[in-house]
């Protein structure tokens, strides 16, 4: 048995060193298990089922048709509406806000866009399009939305099966 | 040179731990939050094309299923990489699966998280094999970008 000092009975002292010890492992296990995650986000799109497609909606307005061809490589190679061809995706957002419009009241919900995209065609571009189409972020970071309703038409120069 | 005599009255010198557990705690508590266990919804191998529109969802998607492609058009799904011609029967079982517990399939959202370089062809043939489960509502997932797009 220890016999201590009265002096020393006064201070009780805590074993320190188990407790460091799990602590610097669970530290060492967050550290060796933490991933730093970009955040992602969604974008809808419209595809109804091939039976409610010939059925008429309530849309009033003939939907644009945004055309993207590719090239060899699957890069854009040029994109248009109707005779409209755009040069990058600022021309083509530029035009979309010229058609819908950036106040609320005047925004039309019901414009409708289709995207007519070279099978090819890599995916990316098609993201971008959408980006141009969608909205944009305001100075105060706020979105301001355009279109939403986005619908992709059969691709273009699919292999044959 | 060893003192042995004035070692007798030296006391053991104890270093002050409170700082460094302090500190300690602080970053676990840091890391436990920032922790995303959620591995199986994200594979290194998609690279997700980046927009300024992709913010994280208000209201979390209830009913889901995430479906990844590849550059090449090979999808993931839980984990497993099945080819596109194979994804119809996979997606059928789990529309099983969801409508056992439920959920019918009308009201699950289907999350296509597709690499940049994909073909878009393939991803639509992907939607179009979706629609054949009869599975309606889609989303394309893509990447926050922090490069501010010009307002016009």
């Amino acid at each position: 048995m220890k016999i201590r000092n009265k002096k020393n009975e006064d201070t009780i002292e805590l074993q320190m060193t188990p407790m460091i010890d799990i602590v610097f492992q669970l530290l060492v296990f967050f550290i060796m298990t933490f991933k730093i995650v970009a955040m992602e986000g969604d974008f809808n799109i419209k595809m109804p089922l091939a039976a409610h497609q010939g059925q008429p909606t309530d849309i009033q307005t003939v939907p644009m048709r945004l055309v993207m061809k590719a090239d060899a490589e699957g890069s854009l190679a040029s994109m248009k509406i109707d005779s409209r061809s755009f040069t990058d995706m600022d021309e083509l957002h530029g035009y979309i806000l010229s058609k819908v419009g950036t106040d609320p009241g005047s925004q039309d919900s019901d414009q409708e866009i289709e995207l007519d995209c070279a099978y090819k065609l890599n995916y990316e571009h098609v993201i971008a399009a959408i980006t141009a189409i969608t909205g944009h972020v305001d100075d105060s970071g706020q979105v301001v939305k355009l279109v939403e309703k986005i619908k992709f038409s059969p691709p273009r120069g699919a292999p044959p099966k | 040179m060893r003192v042995t005599k004035k070692k007798e009255g030296l006391e053991m010198a104890e270093g002050d731990m409170t700082p460094m557990i302090d500190m300690t705690f602080q970053l676990i508590a840091f890391f436990m939050v920032l922790i995303n266990f959620t591995e199986a919804e994200q594979d290194e191998r998609v690279k997700l094309p980046s927009s300024v529109l992709a913010k994280p969802p208000e209201n979390p998607l209830e009913h889901y299923i995430t479906i990844q492609m590849q550059e090449d058009g090979t999808c993931i799904i839980d984990g497993n990489d099945v080819p596109l011609d194979g994804i119809t029967n996979v997606l059928r079982s789990q529309a099983d699966i969801m409508q056992r517990l439920g959920t019918s399939r009308g009201d699950v959202t289907i999350i296509v998280r597709a690499h940049g370089k994909a073909q878009t062809g393939k991803v639509q043939d992907l939607i179009s094999k979706c629609q054949e489960v009869r599975f309606e509502r889609f989303v394309l997932r893509a990447k926050e970008s922090l490069v501010i797009q010009k307002t016009k």
